[in-house]
């Protein structure tokens, strides 16, 4: 195989159908294998069935055993989503699993130091404070949860029930907030659920692909694979790009706007201007299966192209370019990412190009097809199952009917089921741990000293006396150096569970190898302090009454029952024989959906939706009256929103505008992929991305170390001169202080980019704005003594980011006024 | 004609509830939702307060003098903590009622004096006010629990 470090996205095989708009295409397989140095396919003892969890596209793939250890994996070429093949992250990851600092027993905080201890005492501590808390009035709202995107859906469930019936808490999220809540709100507001429409095989059909702040190459590089393939075979599809940097997507593009960050929704105004004056949206569509349209017409009529060049400092010409290629396809593709996401405006821009899918009639049929994708590879499951801010089966926390619903399957009170408002989001926890509310703040699998915005206050608050941190994981990370109790997780290819790609499709991951020490499934300790709590359901029975994985899923099996995300059709039997299963599943003998809304009839029922929505500026909720007066009647909601200023602005001090975000060899705070030699290799350290124009300003050279600085901190990185425009910077997310032997800077040199990102969120998805800080940049005279960098950037120079050149067709860039 | 009144009424209530939101935005800086939310919709508040000026002044000319008792006055400075938010809040949907009701009075009596030009005025704030009140509401729902069973 290849060296898949320097080329991430493997060999092309093209592929197409065979004229334009014929749904014959069929992607080729190609099989990705890698396996340890000295074993060969014939040395494998077992092969078990599992997908990839560092990423979010969903890739399956066989792991391969020998001797009680994993050796390698092999994608699988009968899974409909990768046709065997895998990403790097894929290919290489696994090997953290057996990295030798892997915690293979409780910690528990003693004298000021974590120390080991036995599985008793670490969860008796936890159980007789939570016990205490619980025995005060509104004892439910000092607890916390805050989860991950990497989860199975049984884990999810069973963390949901205990602690929505349980303990009765609102208080429950998890990092999928930072990655893909915005996904999920656009998916409610405009199709009344949240639930992917489209599907991946809509590469295959379509005649054009838009990438909206989304840098697939690098994200999902299997998805980017299956794209390239089409842009190299028969009747390739037209490619459009929006980021401000120029990405190897943007590379690839025929037009790539690179807008200034936080200027989505003024782009996505002139688009939706430029389409319906044009009359290239479908009339009957509009009026058979839409509400809003006059809204939205009065609304973009305000934003002409003209305008939005100003505010988005990219041409003219480029935006009206962009209108063509949008209103001319006849099957386009749309996928979404953190670029909109983490961004001004998040929600409004996202459901803008559910907008533009709906006025097109591009929904639910072949190449037509809207992908509001996730970040992280189990956050669809999160959804479903409710161990975030959403209640499980899609389920509306204002409806009544529906709370009734849950009390029944879980035979509690409905009053224990926290709905009196909307669940609360993962800033929320932290404010109110913050304020010492919120006593004890449980966090599993996830590295919050990393990943939420403005660290040091994060560092303050984890450290805060009278708050209980408890770290469930699999490293000593740096949120797990905080905790009074660390809890050693199992995890991928240790356990058995499933979970949910962004198209739907369900993955079973097998058990290929014990965990390490005393290391246990998340689900087995969920289940081990339900059982310690003595938590009851009203008839004084046992609240939770699965015991294993297989028996896990079928008790969500029937909680999704009814819902969008029905999988009652689905079994592990058939997961392990079949693969992939899209969701909903209803018939044991059927396969799953391929698209949703194919009919037109959308999930807009009051009695069926999953919110009553929002005001897009405000985040005000809208009642349940306000509601049923708009009778939906199963259309869609055309939402509209003038554009908005951000909530931070560049100014005299802090002139440039930092952009944050992935690259293709790192994952979630770096606790699995940093321990994977070829991927830490590659980049084992953060650096920031300049133009060349203000670099030159500022007397930076490539390779210079650089303070980057703005009101809430600083890091010192090595700057790179890209191609990036002119007055933003980047910097990749996610680098932290693990492998420093510190849970942050601690005098030593700052490296993470969230020491600079605001604390501010979308107002209705409360997605935090990573993508929009104000900073300065100054060349480091002193560089705090000698060579601390890890080296210059890695290996991996040729494969990363940074290419040379100006932004793509920023020649005629507009200027900040 | 006492119009006048209602529109100085409204003026006023709309001047003091752009303070009173920009004092919050300032006083409870570390809810960072409520900060920056507040100081947008004080931003809408003066630009209320700015359209409605011209019609202060035109019909102040046909008015009586102002019978006492009319303006009331609600928020009297920032309050500390998560109950003090919650009264904070509490207040300034208050006063976003007042200006509601208001818009809807002026609203009928703009009818009724054939001034289509304060009626377009009316038409395209009161939407923004009614959001306001929706939007407050919707936080303090979300704050009430914790703040007045849980925080000690």
């Amino acid at each position: 195989m290849n060296d898949r470090i320097a080329d991430p996205w493997g060999p092309r095989t093209p592929y197409g159908p065979s004229a334009p708009g014929a749904d014959d295409a069929v992607w080729p397989e190609r099989v990705d294998t890698l396996l340890e140095e000295g074993v060969a396919e014939d040395d494998v003892e077992a092969w078990t069935r599992a997908a990839s969890i560092l990423h979010s596209n969903g890739d399956a793939m066989d792991i391969a055993a020998r001797g009680g250890r994993i050796v390698g994996v092999r994608g699988r070429a009968d899974d409909r989503v990768n046709r065997g093949r895998l990403g790097p992250k894929d290919l290489y990851g696994w090997q953290a699993n057996r990295s030798a600092d892997r915690l293979t027993a409780p910690l528990i905080r003693k004298g000021g130091e974590l120390v080991e201890t036995d599985w008793d005492t670490a969860m008796e501590r936890i159980v007789a404070h939570s016990k205490e808390l619980l025995s005060q009035p509104g004892g439910w709202g000092r607890f916390g949860f805050y989860t991950s995107g990497q989860l199975f859906s049984e884990e999810y469930y069973t963390l949901g029930v205990i602690g929505k019936a349980g303990i009765g808490t609102p208080h429950m999220d998890g990092n999928t907030r930072l990655c893909t809540a915005t996904a999920a709100a656009t998916l409610k507001a405009s199709f009344g659920t949240d639930g992917q429409p489209g599907s991946y095989t809509d590469v295959d059909h379509c005649d054009a692909i838009a990438l909206w702040g989304h840098n697939v190459a690098e994200t999902q590089t299997v998805l980017w694979a299956r794209m390239l393939d089409r842009r190299r075979g028969p009747n390739p599809p037209r490619m459009l790009v929006v980021d401000p940097r120029r990405t190897p997507a943007a590379k690839e593009a025929d037009l790539h706007l690179a807008v200034r960050n936080g200027t989505n929704q003024a782009l996505m105004n002139a688009l939706l201007h430029l389409v319906i004056a044009d009359g290239r949206y479908d009339e009957r569509y509009v009026r058979e299966h839409t509400i809003g349209f006059e809204r939205l017409r009065t609304t973009v009529a305000d934003h002409p192209p003209e305008r939005a060049a100003e505010i988005c400092g990219v041409p003219e010409s480029q935006i009206r370019e962009a209108a063509e290629l949008l209103g001319t396809s006849r099957r386009l593709l749309s996928t979404v990412l953190q670029g909109f996401y983490q961004s001004n405006q998040a929600t409004a821009a996202g459901c803008q190009v559910n907008n533009l899918h709906l006025i097109r009639g591009m929904i639910g049929r072949p190449g037509a097809g809207v992908l509001q994708m996730n970040g992280q590879p189990t956050a669809q499951n999160t959804r479903e199952t409710g161990a975030d801010g959403d209640l499980p089966g899609l389920r509306n926390w204002e409806n009544p009917d529906h709370i009734r619903e849950l009390a029944e399957l879980w035979n509690v009170d409905p009053m224990t089921i926290p709905h009196w408002a909307a669940p609360t989001h993962a800033m929320q926890i932290f404010r109110y741990a913050e304020q010492g509310s919120v006593k004890l703040l449980w966090i599993s699998a996830t590295n919050p000293a990393v990943s939420l915005p403005d660290l040091p206050r994060i560092r303050r608050i984890l450290a805060k006396a009278g708050l209980m941190v408890v770290v469930q994981d699999l490293y000593l990370t740096e949120t797990a150096r905080f905790a009074d109790v660390v809890l050693p997780a199992a995890t991928w290819g240790e356990k058995l569970g499933t979970f949910t790609n962004a198209d739907r499709t369900l993955h079973l991951c097998d058990k290929a190898v014990e965990p390490p020490g005393q290391a246990r499934s998340d689900l087995d300790i969920f289940l081990d302090y339900a059982r310690r709590m003595d938590l009851r359901n009203a008839s004084g029975g046992p609240l939770i009454t699965w015991h294993d994985p297989e028996s896990a899923f079928e008790a969500w099996k029937e909680c999704s029952r009814g819902r969008p995300c029905d999988q009652t059709g689905i079994t592990y039997a058939r997961l392990r024989s079949e693969g992939g299963i899209q969701w909903p599943c209803t018939d044991p003998s059927e396969p799953g959906a391929e698209r949703l809304y194919s009919d037109g009839r959308f999930n807009t029922d009051p009695e069926y939706c999953e919110t009553y929505g929002h005001d897009l500026t405000t985040g005000a909720v809208d009642s349940a009256e306000d509601y049923r007066a708009k009778e939906p009647h199963g259309r869609a909601f055309l939402h509209a929103e003038p554009y908005r200023p951000g909530p931070e602005l560049t100014g005299p001090q802090y002139p440039l505008l930092l952009t944050t975000g992935r690259t293709v060899y790192h994952f979630h705070t770096r606790t699995k992929t940093g321990r994977t030699p070829q991927l830490r290799e590659a980049a084992p350290d953060a650096w920031l991305e300049i133009s060349a124009e203000d670099a030159e300003e500022l007397g930076v050279i490539e390779g210079d170390p650089v303070w980057v600085e703005s009101e809430r901190g600083s890091v010192l990185v090595r700057a790179r001169v890209s191609g990036i425009r002119k007055g933003v910077v980047f910097m990749p997310f996610h680098y932290g202080y693990w492998d420093h032997g510190t849970a942050g800077p601690d005098g030593g040199r700052p490296r993470a980019a969230n020491e600079l990102t605001v604390t501010s969120w979308d107002p209705v998805s409360k997605q935090p704005h990573f993508k929009v800080a104000a900073v300065r940049v100054t060349k480091a005279t002193q560089t705090h003594g000698g060579d601390i960098f890890e080296s210059d950037f890695g290996t991996a120079r040729g494969g990363s980011p940074v290419l040379a050149g100006p932004a793509a067709g920023g020649t005629t860039d507009v200027e900040e006024d | 004609m006492q119009l006048a009144h209602y529109i100085g009424l409204l003026h006023r209530a709309e001047d003091a509830l752009a303070s009173a939101l920009r004092e919050i935005a300032e006083a409870h800086a570390d809810e960072h939702d409520i900060a920056h939310i507040c100081r947008m919709l004080a931003g809408q508040c003066e630009g209320h307060v700015e359209r409605l000026a011209p019609f202060a002044e035109r019909y102040r000319e046909e008015a009586d003098e102002e019978p006492e008792r009319l303006h009331s006055e609600l928020f009297r400075g920032r309050r500390q903590g998560g109950l003090g938010l919650l009264r904070d809040l509490h207040d300034l949907y208050l006063m976003a009622a007042e200006c509601d009701v208001a818009w809807t009075m002026i609203g009928q009596a703009a009818q009724g004096a054939r001034d289509t030009e304060l009626f377009a005025v009316v038409t395209a704030c009161e939407g923004e006010t009614a959001t306001q009140l929706k939007w407050l509401r919707t936080r303090m729902r979300a704050a009430a629990p914790q703040a007045l069973v849980v925080a000690e």
